[in-house]
């Protein structure tokens, strides 16, 4: 007998993962798919990412064009079906073939729904310029084109897609206003109370203007969109509408050839259509004991089903409706929802936090000691543990407080020994903690490869942090990192020792040879070179041969950019501690330039904000004030409280030592900033227990020195590196300490993830117990980069290059920084 | 496993990316090469217009808009290599010959530009 011939209606997220799941488990058909879309199959989810310009389209396709043809395929894309004729068993296309099917799979999706708004049709079908859904890719495309001449844009609805396409157009238009017919944002998930929250969040935080309880009523414009005119008189002005006010099933075809057809195709619980035995369908098109999906969970289930049923693995396979639960961000703020989101009844237990300072409001719904409805706004620290309570109805602690708070928990991460099997760990691809593990024992470790099987991650993405905790989990601290990750830079194909070594061997001096020398093809690549430029300076010292372009704009004028491309400049204030002769000059040069800001660093030193390029190097001549670095990934600060010169506690001079050790390393280049303390007992007030370099003075002349501090994005207190017993000492393994980790550390990681990776044993073993006999090296590496230090600001009398301290701005066309008074 | 084009057939991909877009502009001589170091970028006023040139470490010159689409970042302060610059702000990408962004922004304009006895020269 010859294969039977399956032919898909539908080419989006349900379609091509039921034929995955078809191919899975060997089913053995002549497979054609048609779509309407004139692309392979991407992640729909991911437009919200796309719009937001965090994605890019490269990165949001699921199957490409060769997986169709890898898995022998018949792809139609761009090719809408437009009957499907039962009595001959065809389904005829727009592009004119006409394909027999033995089992036929609709899978068509929705589209926006359309509220009786007057004047929002084009001449032809679908909707006038200027006007857009948002549910394609040639949708978002379409928006991004438009809002690029366009100032304002209208997105009507406020639910998840709403919000969505509201924060995504923020990013490419200055002002967005959401208007929504109901009383509150997202009212299918969330009460009137977590909805006002939200609305709260998204205006002050987002800046997004939001009206509720008001209907669109007219499309304004001849020819251009003008505005919208809502049902109480109400005018805004726009250039682009979108709309997002509900979605509704792709029925039609089904429809027409007279399928059952309610809201959406009536399907049983094997995912075949009510009453026939070949045509199935499944996704949001597919009406399922009278529900209809708008997520992507639920179709997961169902093409598994679906699978099961059509290639006989499992005859026997039902799909019994899904629990639907959220964990989202949406517009940039957490949000979850399961089951209910009001009591239904008095017996209903009700508990609910509400912190509107925070913007964060939970509530649960409890009915017979299980679990049975609730909503987060603001912190989804605690929606994992819900929702698994919430799926499998386990018995709730007596204290429910437990389940909406972080007690005792610091992190508020369970550890993944401790999470059962069946956990969902990825809720967009449901793929559990168990799937994972699976791929990691059969070999698979990196955690890219276990995304790449197992689909995990791929979704909204939020959950990435989780797989790879269970990844390392898994292949029991043998996870291997993906060869990409481990390259010291993206562009040139090596770990940080190879690399280093490579560049020894040949003597490559400069980053052009390093491109040209140990890339294949020689291929440049911009987004390696300032990678390539610190490690060089760091390993040749005087030596290096410094191509500017090389240099990230900061290093190239020795300020950082601004919001506005202005520079910021921030002289050198060694330790924090400073004079009146020079307090004067800088408060002379700030009138003198009519500085926009000037302020108090969190680095103890004085920061001029908002000045012009142009103007650079005048200033820093009339400063007369060495570098701070605070622009590029170098040595920065070391911060340093009173100490025994002043203080009545002080038990070490900590402003002398400070100074001290800020005087021999400033202005080494480092793989991430570099931020000290000292401070002249452990009462910390120079916060040195949460500084790359931390030294604490314990009396009698010693002083504890901690590694891998930080305060930043990220807390965590310092490892204890050594005691030293003078001054001298500190300044001795500071050094070693810093040239360990230039050599060692990843680009741009900081100590605070480097310590702890390599171990703080082992960076003592070689630091200070010279286990590996390489200290002397790396004292005279280290002397040799101290010696070649030069104040960057001195290069001012001559450019370095030709206009290299040129405007590049239009700076009208740039949001200024505003000028204090 | 995802290549950068999905489009299904060559009518689509013209046209809905068409392939490279040149700005017109009159010819304009904008001053000697020599202005712009190797591998970096200088900003020109043309008209109203604000021009990023770039000279490519090969020598060869690019012109796209000097304004970026996403929040007015100075692209002539972006870091560059043979294909794209990179604007300084947020570090998203663009390709040097067509302005077409690597990350769903809106495109930069780009326009025709050659060296002519030691001047770069713009359009025509
Ligand atoms: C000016 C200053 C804020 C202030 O008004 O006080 C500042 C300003 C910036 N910080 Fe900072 N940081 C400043 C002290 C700090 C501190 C406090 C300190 O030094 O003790 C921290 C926490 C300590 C730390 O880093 O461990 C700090 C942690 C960060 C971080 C987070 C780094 C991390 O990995 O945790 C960033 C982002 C980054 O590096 O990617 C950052 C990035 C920035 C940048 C450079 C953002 C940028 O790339 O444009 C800001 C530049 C503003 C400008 O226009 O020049 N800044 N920043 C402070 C300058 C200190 C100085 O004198 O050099
Ligand atoms: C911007 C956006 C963000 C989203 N975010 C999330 C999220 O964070 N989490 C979540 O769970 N869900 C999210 N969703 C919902 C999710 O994308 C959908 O639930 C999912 O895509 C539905 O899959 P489907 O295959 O049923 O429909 P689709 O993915 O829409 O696929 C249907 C396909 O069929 C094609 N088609 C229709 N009719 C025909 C025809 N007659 N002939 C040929 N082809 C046809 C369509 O062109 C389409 O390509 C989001 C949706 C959007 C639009
Ligand atoms: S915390 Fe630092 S990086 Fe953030 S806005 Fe303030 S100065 Fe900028
Ligand atoms: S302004 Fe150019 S990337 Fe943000």
């Amino acid at each position: 007998m010859s294969r039977q011939r399956l032919v898909v209606i539908g080419n989006g997220m349900a379609g091509a993962r039921t034929v995955e799941e078809i191919l899975d488990r060997g089913g053995d058909f002549a497979i054609t798919m048609f779509g309407d879309e004139p692309y392979g199959n991407y992640n729909r989810i991911m437009l919200s990412n796309l719009l937001a310009g965090v994605e890019d389209e490269a990165g949001i396709f699921l199957n490409d064009l060769a997986w169709y043809a890898d898995n022998d395929i018949t792809l139609h894309a761009g090719a809408r079906v437009e009957r499907i004729d039962r009595r001959s068993r065809t389904v005829i296309a727009a592009d004119g073939t006409v394909t027999p099917y033995d089992k036929l799979i609709i899978a068509t999706g929705s589209s926006a729904w359309v509220p009786p708004i007057s004047n929002i049709s084009g001449p032809e079908n679908g909707f006038r310029e200027g006007v857009f859904a948002f549910r394609t890719l040639d949708d978002t495309r379409g928006m991004i084109r438009y809002a690029r001449d366009h100032e304002r844009a209208v997105v009507i609805g406020g639910g998840l897609l709403g919000l969505e396409a509201a924060r995504g157009l923020q990013n490419h238009l200055g002002d967005v206003t959401l208007v929504h017919a109901l009383g509150h944002l997202m009212n299918m998930q969330l009460d009137e109370r977590a909805g006002t929250m939200l609305k709260d969040s998204v205006e002050g935080r987002l800046g997004i203007r939001v009206l509720v309880d008001a209907m669109t009523t007219e499309i304004l414009g001849e020819d251009r969109v003008e505005g919208v005119r809502l049902a109480d008189g109400t005018v805004l002005e726009c250039g682009l509408v979108v709309l997002a006010a509900g979605i509704q099933p792709n029925a039609g075809i089904a429809r027409d050839c007279g399928l059952p057809v309610d809201r959406g195709i009536v399907v049983d619980d094997r995912m075949l259509v009510s009453g026939e035995d070949d045509i199935y369908a499944v996704g949001e098109c597919a009406e399922h004991r009278g529900e209809l999906y708008g997520l992507v969970a639920p179709l997961w289930e169902q093409a598994k089903v679906l699978a099961d049923h059509i290639t006989g693995r499992d005859p026997r396979a039902a799909y019994t409706g899904s629990k639907v639960s959220t964990k989202l961000k949406v517009a940039g703020v957490d949000v979850a929802s399961m089951g209910l989101s009001a009591p239904e009844s008095d017996d209903d237990e009700v508990i609910v936090y509400t912190d509107p300072k925070r913007g964060v409001h939970k509530q649960l719904i409890v009915r017979d000691g299980v679990l049975v409805g609730a909503t987060l706004v603001g912190d989804n620290s605690r929606a994992a543990e819900l929702i698994r309570v919430f799926d499998r109805g386990e018995a709730l602690p007596e204290d429910r407080s437990a389940l909406i708070f972080n007690i005792g928990a610091s992190t508020g991460e369970t550890p993944v020994a401790e999470l059962p099997d069946d956990t969902q760990v990825c809720n967009c691809n449901g793929v559990t903690k168990a799937d994972i593990c699976a791929v990691v024992h059969d070999g698979c470790k990196t955690v890219s490869g276990v995304m790449e099987k197992t689909r995990a991650g791929k979704g909204c993405g939020t959950c990435k942090p989780l797989v790879q905790r269970i990844v390392e989990w898994a292949a029991g601290g043998e996870a291997e990192e993906d060869p990409a990750a481990s390259w010291y830079v993206p562009g040139v194909p090596m770990p940080k020792a190879e690399l280093m070594a490579a560049i020894r061997k040949y003597g490559l001096r400069s980053v052009s040879s390093v491109f040209d020398k140990l890339v294949p093809g020689g291929e440049h690549d911009a987004k390696s070179k300032m990678g390539l430029a610190s490690l060089l300076k760091m390993m040749w010292a005087d030596q290096y041969v410094d191509e500017r372009d090389a240099r990230f704009i900061n290093d190239r004028v020795h300020g950082n950019i601004q919001k506005d491309g202005t520079f910021s400049v921030i002289p050198q204030i060694k330790g924090g501690v400073t004079t009146p002769a020079e307090l004067k000059r800088i408060a002379e040069v700030a009138e003198k330039y009519q500085v926009p800001m000037v302020k108090l660093t969190g680095g103890q030193r004085i920061g001029l904000l908002g000045i012009p390029k142009e103007q650079l190097p005048a200033i820093w001549a009339d400063l007369d004030m060495p570098s701070g670095y605070a622009y590029a990934k170098s040595f920065r600060t070391v911060k340093t409280c009173v100490g025994s010169e002043f203080c009545r506690f002080g038990l070490g001079d900590s402003t002398g030592l400070g100074v001290a050790v800020e005087e021999r390393y400033q202005g080494l280049e480092t793989p991430g900033k570099l931020k000290l303390a000292v401070t002249g007992c452990p009462r910390n007030c120079a916060e040195a227990y949460c500084k790359d370099v931390g030294v604490v003075a314990i009396g009698a002349g010693k002083w504890e020195i901690y590694v891998g501090g930080a305060a930043g994005a990220h807390i965590r207190k310092g490892d204890l590196l050594a005691t030293a017993e003078s001054a001298e000492e500190v300044l001795r393994l500071t050094g070693r300490f810093l040239q360990y980790y230039r050599e060692n550390a990843n680009w741009l990681e900081r100590t605070y993830a480097w310590v702890p990776r390599v171990g703080i044993e082992k960076i003592r073993a070689v630091v200070v117990d010279d286990a590996e006999g390489i200290a002397e090296a790396l004292d005279a590496a280290m002397e040799a980069s101290v010696q070649a230090y030069q104040d960057p600001w001195k290069e001012r009398a001559e450019p370095a290059t030709p206009g290299q301290f040129r405007t590049s701005l239009p700076l009208t066309a740039l949001p200024r920084v505003p000028v204090r008074s | 496993m995802t290549a950068p084009t999905q489009t299904a057939s060559t009518d689509d991909t013209t046209r809905k990316a068409p392939a490279m877009t040149i700005a017109p502009i009159e010819r304009t001589v904008l001053g000697p090469v020599d202005e712009i170091p190797f591998g970096e970028g200088r900003t020109y006023a043309v008209g109203d217009r604000m021009i990023a040139v770039f000279r490519l470490r090969d020598g060869a010159l690019r012109a796209v808009s000097a304004v970026c689409p996403h929040k007015g970042g100075p692209l002539a302060d972006g870091q560059i290599d043979n294909e794209i610059v990179l604007c300084p702000l947020h570090q998203n990408a663009f390709d040097l010959a067509t302005g077409c962004s690597r990350s769903g922004l809106p495109s930069l304009d780009s326009y025709r530009v050659w060296a002519e006895d030691g001047q770069v020269v713009l359009g025509g």
